[in-house]
């Protein structure tokens, strides 16, 4: 077995034991750790298949930022674990059938004879670029799948910042612009005045 | 001039690679680890005199063996482990802030040669890393299981989020003028016939400054250090550890601050290059630009007092933010044009 290899098996069970630890763990901030666990291992599949932007960016954005906001907002959570388990068995038919579809769905496709060739990573040289590679395929041939991608996340964004916007009346708030423009003088006064009693030298 | 390896190498066979590799990282590692132990001290000293204060003097002359004294007293200290606490957790959060602080050096050049890993994916490597190193925090205040520890790192959380956005789009415009992720290719793109004038520092000096207030930030130091707010939650997300689990967390902030002083000379400041056409390039330029940013980061701290929180957020979000994104759309434009000279 070669480092690559003991490299790949190392990796896909860590991934595989971190998504049993996000499904399996009590506590929901053990289970977004696993997560953030699993990504970090992800990272280091697709980094095996010379895929180091796609890595990289995986740890930025997810690890980075996402789970770092989910994190943020499981922790402030108050979340009641007997409430959680109520509906189990009720909904237990429809997440398997949910589950047993998406294995399906992998097996057909990766265990299909015509992506069977695909699957192995084409080999390159010291100085090949694999971002700039993206870049090139991302703002040329793909350039306007890529850009209506890219207003979609924006009018998903503008309209998630919309809904929080809720004028209500009575509300106190800071004018920062007016704070920000206040000077030392409008506040301070500085009074030179000379002390009142000497120092007796006796 | 590495003849002299060659018998040890025949010697190893095929484990020379990894000792050798090894015995690089020990070379970075090892003067960085004195680094922080000295810049600690520097911090006493400089702001102790911008102050009118002596600073440490007693231990050694000048104060020189402070460092030590300071490492001893913590490693004889006994670690306290909260008995509500995630044990577990609670250990690994130092471990996680010094992690990525030093992970993150092995992409950085020395001089033309010196990088312990020329990777041409450098600059996202240590976007990467650089943002890993809030999970230490956000562990620590969760796992200690205490209100002040619990609001420091949901301080930090959102902080280190929020100014990384800028920081990016800051580096966005660097990669922009040197059309390389490497950072090796990076100092070189700055490289030509006017010393300092051909920095990147000139034609993206307010990149520049976001870049650098954005590290502040990134690193949770003053006047950004609402993370620890000493007199608000009383060092925030590690009041609750002691001894060496304590100071693991003051070797990750200061392995941060000079990582991010490379950081800064290495993208904006060209690096090992020479600021005037006559004298050589060399390492010590580098180390020079690094400790003048150092200084920086030391005068901030014994001038500004700590920003407010939503006035922290407000910088982020509403000033650094557009001003890098139109600095990039700036910067495309302008390199487009005939005027652009780097």
């Amino acid at each position: 077995m070669s480092f690559v290899d003991v490299a790949f098996y190392l990796f896909a069970s860590i991934t595989v034991m971190a998504g049993v630890g996000v499904v399996i763990a009590r506590n929901p901030v053990h289970a977004a750790l696993y997560l953030v666990l699993a990504f970090c291992s992800a990272a280091g599949i697709w980094m095996l298949l010379e895929a180091e932007f796609l890595a990289i960016a995986l740890v930025l954005v997810y690890v980075g930022a996402v789970m770092v906001l989910f994190l943020f907002v499981v922790m402030m959570l108050d979340i009641n674990l007997l409430q959680l388990r109520e509906g189990f068995w009720r909904w237990f038919p429809f997440g398997a059938l949910l589950a047993g579809l998406m294995v399906f769905e992998m097996i057909w496709v990766l265990g299909s004879t015509q992506t069977a060739d695909v699957a192995t990573a084409v080999v390159h040289g010291a100085d090949y670029s694999n971002t700039k590679e993206l870049g090139r395929l991302l703002y040329t041939d793909y350039v306007y799948p890529f850009e209506i991608a890219a207003v979609i996340l924006l009018v998903a964004m503008v309209a998630a910042i919309a809904l929080t916007l809720r004028r209500r009346s009575g509300v106190k708030s800071q004018n920062v612009a007016e704070q920000v423009k206040a000077k030392k003088a409008d506040r301070l006064r500085i009074v030179k005045m000379p002390s009142e009693n000497k120092v007796s030298s006796k | 001039m590495m003849e002299w390896l060659e018998p040890i190498k025949t010697l190893l066979g095929s484990a020379w690679l990894p000792v050798w590799t090894v015995l690089k990282i020990v070379l970075i590692v090892g003067p960085l680890m004195g680094a922080v132990a000295y810049l600690t001290l520097a911090e006493r000293k400089v702001i102790g005199w911008m102050q009118i204060r002596i600073g440490p003097n007693r231990v050694g002359y000048f104060g020189l063996l402070q460092p030590l004294a300071d490492g001893l007293k913590l490693f004889m200290k006994e670690i306290i482990i909260p008995s509500g606490s995630n044990k577990f957790l609670f250990v690994i959060a130092p471990i996680m802030v010094l992690m990525p602080a030093l992970a993150a050096w092995a992409v950085i050049p020395f001089n033309a040669e010196l990088v312990l890993a020329n990777v041409n994916a450098g600059l996202l490597y240590v976007l990467a890393m650089t943002s890993l190193g809030v999970y230490g925090v956000i562990i620590a205040g969760w796992a200690s299981n205490s209100k002040y520890a619990f609001l420091g790192c949901l301080r930090s959380a959102a902080q280190i989020v929020s100014y990384e956005i800028a920081m990016g789009f800051a580096l966005v415009t660097v990669l922009m003028a040197a059309q390389s992720l490497n950072l090796g290719e990076i100092v070189k793109g700055q490289q030509g016939g006017y010393g300092a004038l051909n920095w990147y520092i000139v034609p993206l000096f307010p990149m520049f400054l976001v870049y650098l207030i954005s590290g502040v930030a990134e690193t949770n130091r003053a006047p950004f250090d609402v993370a620890e707010g000493e007199s608000e939650i009383v060092a925030g997300f590690h009041v609750e550890y002691s001894g060496m689990a304590f100071a693991l967390f003051f070797l990750g902030e200061y392995a941060n601050m000079i990582l991010m002083a490379f950081l800064t000379s290495i993208m904006f400041m060209g690096g090992w290059l020479s600021p005037v056409p006559f004298l050589p390039d060399s390492m010590i330029w580098l180390l020079g630009k690094a400790c003048f940013v150092l200084f920086l980061f030391l005068w901030f701290r014994a001038t500004f007092p700590r920003y407010r929180y939503d006035q922290l957020m407000r910088l982020g979000w509403k000033v650094f933010i557009p001003i890098s994104i139109i600095w990039v759309v700036v910067v495309g434009a302008w390199m487009q044009t005939s005027c652009w000279l780097w």
